[in-house]
């Protein structure tokens, strides 16, 4: 028992000094230190640790409340970073949902005490496979990222070649979480991409495709924002030399963009955060997979696939694992790739996203993100010395704005809306600095149009030359 | 009125059973769960309807099959779902070995909830998250002090991922010495975790595994045969799955760094050593802890969760970054060069379990944390000696005592029975427990391993021990009702047989409405 303490801990029942002395009694032992006798004298820490002092429930609350007070937040400024991790609606339902004790604090029950989890995430397989048109969807991922990198690698094993090619245009942070799960098994090389419109430059993609080619991966929406419309002719040329074309999405334009099924993806990914995730620093992100429902596919992937069948008694659905021998923990390093916890419940909340937003919702989600995102780059590059770096191309909820001829640097224009309440876009001057001083702003349907004239009145006030 | 009669020794349960249809059978035409935003007038005056730019070829031709369902139907739904989950906090979970279910403080998950929590996006400038970035800060120094080691990454989102960045460390330093090609081998042990011969495998190495000796310890012997200039790495857990703590781990650690060899420490199983012993003195060079695990995060039905990864000095410059600094008044992000890995995960982690931790860190104090690795190992004991005396149970290998979790095996009742830990898998259920059997491969026959943590009182163990004799008894008399079950729960027993037959297999509704046919 702690000598600070003359209580029992109120999460550590046994710390009762009468019931722990009685159990270690039973066990046939005379003090607590015995316990460890296992561990050698000379690998023993023989201080007390130096960290503060316990806390009451009380106690944690203000400090913890205190600590997170000198964060400023998104709800309370006006937020217009994305890149990655996006400001979306959410429906009060999400946050139920996934706040219901029995689902946050479940992990690895059976089919039978567990068919809650099964069902929910099986439904979610379900409900994402509509969304993107295809009839396979993993258990959810880490995040987009880590999607990307492990269908590049099924493609690899499908193919059996090494060469995955990949737009000059993907996120730098993704690349860097793509190259370090590929290397050394696989190599990436990159497409450049047109310098007036941001699409893949096709004679620089056919030049490149060849004999050891895995994979082409590509984006829609791309990570500057971009509609790459040349998705037919991309999936046509990794398929003329027997690649996999892989096209990561993000999930919540699909109600108004055509699904890369259509144009001829074998592997989709992308991101679940937009649908239904809070932001929360960026723990809200989960990857997904989904694919036709071919053999040569679904034995390729590491994660769980959860699916239905019947059970002894007719009218009962149950919900397994899909061929689970394909799986790490069935073969270790014999298995595909490997997998563990990952962000089951972040597929749950999505699921209960699409089977609120339905058909139409989300329709009509992707119709505003667009109507308001086409409001915000005209309001903005009206203001002179701001334009848009792509503005001849179609963007969805973000697109490229360039301050070169301000005379401001996008960190000068960041702090200073900062000030008036407002966070900027994403300073892309470290990440492409050949294009000078450029940002890459988000409008999501959160925006009202309020906020966008603010948004647009701040940054003339800010670069308006005297 | 007459006194009821409580003395019965298992509980006399029926999980919920909702007969649930699967949510697109809730379709009705029109119904709608949700109204998103829309455009104000002023904008659609301005732009029109927004979709008009979108080139004719990538626009959705066909709306997605979604269904429409009201949203007090979607709440139902998922709610009934819900009951038919036995999540941790509804049960005496020590069934779940290897994963540390341990009770999830409410107050935690109320801290998260804090809009100056949820609604931070992870680029927003460092100036604006002092707060988190201070959290960050403690947590690492916390990490530190608890493990030995000299600096942390949060980025790693579950162990598996903490795995993986350790074996991309190990390469990324012995390409450092222009070592990377010659070194192509990692040695792990059969009770270590799976994603450790899997994630090292990821990163292109050879896997050496080592099995124990015949009192369950990994063998001394058999990894001075397998050290040589080849080796990159020693990834171990200690204690391993068995509950066994390998006393000369720090002679296993020197004959790997005398061969070259970089020792990474899988934590999983740290429950039992808080404030007892640590990584550093052990010889690791890095080592993890699962915060979904030791440290009081949830598990969320399998994530989002956290393996904070801890390197020495010599290694931190491998680290994925940015990692968090304090340069005296301001909380900072620091990048890291291009010797570093680069990332493995997006942005900075699962921060809502870097920050559940760090309360039930501040919850716990360097006394309570000595508590919970104490009383870890005492449950554990009590439990251990209890299922003992089960007919037909038996843990294998070293007859000693155990650090905080066993691994068991029913070979006996098997033997005798017929009945298998599969079985008793499906029967426990039948009780409002949970019972995991093993990783694979089955080295210990017939296995169960049960973890019974800190969180749970005398009282509780002894219900789950109550059940094992009950479900023993029953297979030495009644072997039909263990194999048969489960026959309390929310469904029957599954019939199996499709799910690794391609044709047949369903992994969405509409694979299943194609595959399938009604009669």
């Amino acid at each position: 028992m702690s000598e600070n303490r003359t209580y029992a801990h109120p999460y550590i029942p046994n710390t009762v000094p009468e019931v722990r002395d009685a159990m270690l009694k039973e066990i046939g032992l005379a003090s607590m230190e015995q316990l460890h006798d296992a561990i050698p004298d000379s690998l023993k820490l023989k201080r007390e640790m130096n960290l503060p002092p316990a806390m009451t429930e009380h106690e944690l609350r203000r400090h913890i409340d205190g600590l997170l007070a000198k964060n400023k937040h998104g709800a309370a400024y006006l937020n217009f970073l994305g890149a990655g991790c996006w400001q979306h609606f959410i429906p009060a339902i999400c946050d139920e949902v996934n706040q219901r004790s029995e689902f946050v604090t479940a992990y690895a029950g059976e089919p039978y005490e567990d068919h809650g989890r099964f069902q929910s995430l099986f439904e979610y397989q379900s409900l994402m496979a509509e969304l993107v048109d295809m009839d396979v969807v993993n258990v959810p991922t880490f995040d987009w990222s880590q999607a990307a990198s492990t269908a590049i690698r099924m493609a690899g094993r499908i193919t059996g070649r090494t060469v995955a090619l990949l737009p000059k245009s993907v996120d730098p942070d993704k690349v860097m979480i793509i190259r370090n799960y590929c290397t050394p098994v696989m190599e990436l090389r990159f497409v450049e991409i047109d310098a007036e419109t941001g699409r893949m430059d096709l004679d620089d993609l056919r030049s490149k495709l060849s004999s050891d080619t895995a994979a082409v991966y590509f984006e829609n929406p791309g990570y500057l924002g971009i509609i790459e419309d040349q998705g037919n002719q991309i999936s046509s040329l990794a398929h003329s030399v027997n690649a996999v074309s892989i096209v990561g999405v993000d999930p919540i334009s699909l109600g108004v963009l055509e699904p890369p099924s259509r144009y001829g993806a074998d592997i989709v990914c992308g991101d679940l955060q937009p649908l239904g995730m809070h932001m929360n620093y960026g723990g809200g992100q989960a990857g997904f997979i989904a694919t036709r429902d071919e053999e040569t596919y679904v034995m390729e992937y590491p994660s769980r696939l959860f699916g239905i069948v019947p059970t002894e008694v007719e009218g009962e659905y149950g919900f397994g694992d899909v061929a689970y021998e394909r799986t790490s923990f069935a073969h270790r390093e014999n298995g595909k790739e490997s997998v563990g916890t990952q962000t089951a419940l972040w597929g749950i909340t999505a699921g209960v996203y699409l089977s609120l937003l339905g058909p139409s919702g989300m329709q009509e989600v992707g119709e505003t993100i667009m109507q308001k995102s086409q409001y915000a780059a005209k309001k903005l590059s009206a203001i002179p010395g701001v334009s848009l770096r792509f503005g001849g191309t179609a963007f969805f909820k973000e697109f490229v704005v360039d301050f070169n001829d301000t005379g401001l640097t996008v960190a000068q224009i960041n702090q200073r809306l900062t000030a008036a309440g407002i966070f900027g876009g994403k300073d892309l001057s470290d990440a492409y600095p050949h294009w000078g001083q450029c940002a890459l702003y988000c409008v999501t349907e959160i925006h009202s149009q309020a906020d966008l004239d603010r948004l647009a009145d701040a940054i003339q006030t800010i670069v308006h030359k005297p | 009125m007459k006194r009821i009669r409580r003395d019965h020794k298992v509980r006399q349960f029926h999980q919920a059973k909702w007969d649930e249809p699967v949510i697109f059978e809730l379709h009705r035409p029109g119904e709608r769960g949700v109204i998103p935003p829309a455009a104000e007038a002023g904008i659609t005056a301005e732009v029109g309807d927004g979709i008009g730019r979108i080139p004719s070829s990538m626009r959705r031709s066909i709306a997605p099959r979604l269904p429409e369902i009201g949203q007090a139907k979607v709440l139902r739904h998922y709610l009934r779902l819900s009951q038919e989950t036995l999540g941790s906090d509804l049960n005496v979970e020590i069934g779940q070995g290897t994963c540390t279910m341990k009770y999830i403080p409410r107050i935690n998950e109320m801290l998260i909830r804090n809009p100056n929590m949820t609604e931070l996006h992870p680029l927003q400038d460092g100036e604006s998250v002092q707060g988190m970035l201070e959290i960050f800060y403690k947590l690492d120094l916390a990490m530190r002090e608890i493990s030995g080691m000299d600096a942390f990454s949060f980025q790693p989102s579950s162990g598996t991922q903490a795995l993986l960045a350790m074996a991309s460390i190990v390469r990324a330093y012995h390409d450092s010495r222009g070592e990377g090609d010659k070194r192509d081998e990692i040695i792990t042990t059969i009770f270590s975790h799976p994603s450790q011969a899997a994630t090292a495998a990821v990163k292109g190495y050879k896997i050496i595994t080592l099995h124990p000796d015949e009192d369950g310890f990994p063998d001394l012997e058999k990894l001075k045969d397998a050290v040589s200039e080849r080796t990159a790495g020693f990834v171990v857990a200690n204690p391993e799955d068995t509950g066994i703590y390998n006393h000369r781990i720090r002679e296993f650690t020197e004959i790997v760094h005398e061969a070259g060899g970089i020792c990474f420490y899988d934590q999983a199983n740290a429950n039992g050593l808080l404030g007892i012993t640590r990584a550093k003195e052990a010889g690791f060079d890095m080592s993890f802890f699962n915060l979904h695990k030791t440290f009081a995060a949830p598990h969320m039905c399998g994530g989002p969760a956290t393996g904070a990864l801890g390197v020495t000095e010599s290694l931190k410059r491998f680290l994925p970054g940015p990692l968090v600094d304090f340069d005296g008044s301001r909380y900072v992000w620091t990048n890291q060069t291009d010797e570093s890995i680069g990332k493995v995960r997006s942005f900075h982690g699962v921060t809502q379990t870097v920050l559940r931790s760090y309360a039930w860190i501040m919850s716990l104090g360097p006394d309570g944390l000595k508590d919970v690795a104490q009383i870890a190992v005492l449950n554990n004991n009590y439990l251990y000696h209890k299922i003992l005396k089960i007919r037909g149970a038996s843990a294998p290998y070293m007859k000693g005592r155990r650090l905080e979790q066993v691994r068991y095996s029913w070979k006996q009742l098997t033997d005798e029975t017929g009945v298998t830990t599969e079985d008793i898998t499906r029967r426990m259920c039948d009780f409002g427990l949970h019972y995991w059997t093993s990783h694979h491969p089955y080295i210990v026959p017939q296995p169960f391993t049960l973890e019974p943590t800190e969180s749970y009182s005398k009282e509780d163990l002894d219900e789950y021990i109550h059940a094992l004799e009950h479900i023993s008894n029953e297979a030495y008399t009644q072997p039909d009702i263990v194999k048969s079950a489960p026959h309390n729960s929310t469904v029957h027993r599954n019939d199996e047989s499709s799910l690794d037959d391609p044709k047949q297999w369903c992994i969405t509704w509409r694979a299943y409405l194609k595959k399938t046919q009604p009669e």
